[in-house]
């Protein structure tokens, strides 16, 4: 293995669980200087991640130069990596459409598509991967009708997010563009045509006082939100659930739980394990530590979700406990995740759809079989067989 | 009017106090506490269906404020006469 491919602390895995280093880190610190390999200071404290989420005035999401000043392939409209008060501009064109009553709103359409995908599962025959047949196109889909994109893009939409999850591959900067330029197509489109989606209906709100690169840009982020940490999101769901067969079976007779479910697995499998790196803007004097301007932190939201810290509460998987919905999985502050209302609707009717349809819903392949993908943004599963 | 921050609360009225040039438009509020929180169709950011709650109410809006992600919650204690003001107000 050479030492570009060394996996920094916070990413990887035994199997859903933080591995010993980040416990190690943890229960040593909140806050500690990034081990070997890492810049800056990384943060595992639930209360210090919270802190210097919540504080957009002293730090900021603007990503740093990578090594040789070379700039991360970002666009005008990335709202994860703007500050106040851009950031706050565009967060407030796209807010009104993911409320809680316009999740309700949407929710036939994503019935309907669920029930779909269960069929196709089903179909697929036995074992058949989740990932393929029932997680990735229902959140797919479900981001075509909210954006007003043809269906017919997702095939190879999937397929360029999948290069660009590839991390060190050379053929991720190229993937990142051809994905980036979807997006700019669909607004040119859009703009001679505005449709129902949200797309359109911002330009019919707003016109010029929204950019098309901005626009491209908001649909990007958008998209990544779903077609890859939805999709994750509701697969690896599973996936925790098939691991402990006694939750699964709580859940199946007590279906008024889900709700709670949707919150311990969210915190449980912390898709987004580290959210962007944030950059102090001042020196900040921050537990028993100074954080110096210009330096930056990862926050492991992973750590702070499933570390023990010393409150007496348990990291299992369960899903029956109150305390789960504070945890950090959809992150913190003003970048708190837009799509989290979406998020919960769709695992809430994906799970309740794959256990009536399914009463012996179980993994298709050994544990030992299971690939999971480390490089990628966000953690994820590349393909997850199961049999019913 | 002070914050409410310690556990005894005797029985004021509690207070909801919204900053809307802080909120996020996250709807955690108005998912997880819709008998006091909505969300405005223009600009998806918080509305407070009421402005003072029962001290009963307490906990929940507690609940609410600490898992706003923009912090944009405070709670408030009323003492008796602000609230009958209030009352006469309003």
């Amino acid at each position: 293995m050479t030492q570009s491919f060394e996996l920094q602390v916070d990413k990887r895995r035994s199997l859903l669980d933080p591995v010993p280093e980040l416990l190690e880190i943890s229960a040593r610190a909140p806050l500690s200087k990034a081990p070997g390999g890492m810049p800056g200071w990384i943060a595992t404290g639930r209360e210090v991640v919270r802190q210097i989420l919540g504080d957009s005035e002293r730090f900021s999401n603007v990503p740093p130069p990578e090594p040789g000043g070379r700039k991360l392939d970002q666009h005008e409209g990335s709202l994860l990596h703007i500050d106040p008060p851009e950031h706050g501009r565009l967060r407030r064109l796209v807010a009104p459409m993911f409320t809680v009553r316009q999740m309700r709103r949407l929710e036939p359409m994503m019935e309907r598509i669920v029930a779909d995908h269960l069929d196709v599962l089903e179909r697929a025959g036995q074992p058949a991967d989740l990932m393929r047949h029932f997680a990735r196109p229902v959140s797919g889909l479900v981001l075509a009708e909210i954006l007003g994109l043809p269906r017919d893009d997702l095939p190879e939409l999937s397929r360029l997010s999948d290069y660009r999850a590839a991390g060190h591959s050379a053929r991720r900067k190229p993937a990142a563009t051809a994905y980036f330029r979807h997006f700019e197509q669909l607004v040119a489109d859009q703009r001679r045509n505005p449709g129902e989606g949200l797309v359109g209906t911002l330009i019919r709100e707003h016109g010029d006082g929204v950019t098309d690169e901005e626009l491209a840009g908001l649909c990007e982020g958008i998209a990544n939100g779903s077609i890859e940490n939805t999709a994750e999101a509701i697969a690896l769901g599973t996936l925790a659930l098939l691991l402990h067969p006694e939750q699964l079976a709580l859940l199946r007779e007590r279906p008024e739980l889900m709700d709670r479910a949707v919150e311990e697995l969210l915190r449980y499998v912390s898709v987004v394990a580290v959210v962007s790196p944030r950059t102090a803007l001042v020196d900040v004097a921050i537990a028993g530590e100074v954080i110096k301007a210009g330096e930056v932190v990862s926050c492991s939201v992973l750590a702070a979700n499933r570390c023990p810290h010393g409150d007496g509460v348990a990291d299992g998987l369960d899903i029956a406990r109150q305390e789960s919905a504070n945890h950090l999985a959809l992150g913190h502050g003003n970048h708190f995740c837009l799509g989290a209302g979406l998020a919960r609707v769709q695992m809430r009717i994906a799970f309740a759809g794959l256990l009536e349809r399914f009463p012996g819903l179980r993994l298709g392949a050994g544990v030992e079989e299971l690939r999971f993908r480390l490089l990628a943004p966000q953690f994820g599963i590349e393909t997850l067989p199961v049999a019913w | 009017m002070r914050p409410v921050a310690g556990a005894d609360e005797g029985a004021a009225r509690v207070g909801i106090r919204v900053d809307r040039d802080s909120c996020a438009g996250s709807g955690v509020c108005a998912l997880f506490e819709p008998r006091f929180f909505d969300q405005s169709e223009e600009d998806g950011l918080v509305l407070p269906r009421v402005r003072e709650a029962a001290p009963e109410a307490l906990p929940a809006l507690r609940a609410a404020a600490a898992r706003c992600p923009a912090g944009a919650i405070t709670l408030v204690a009323l003492d008796a006469r602000e609230s009958a003001a209030r009352d006469r107000a309003d």
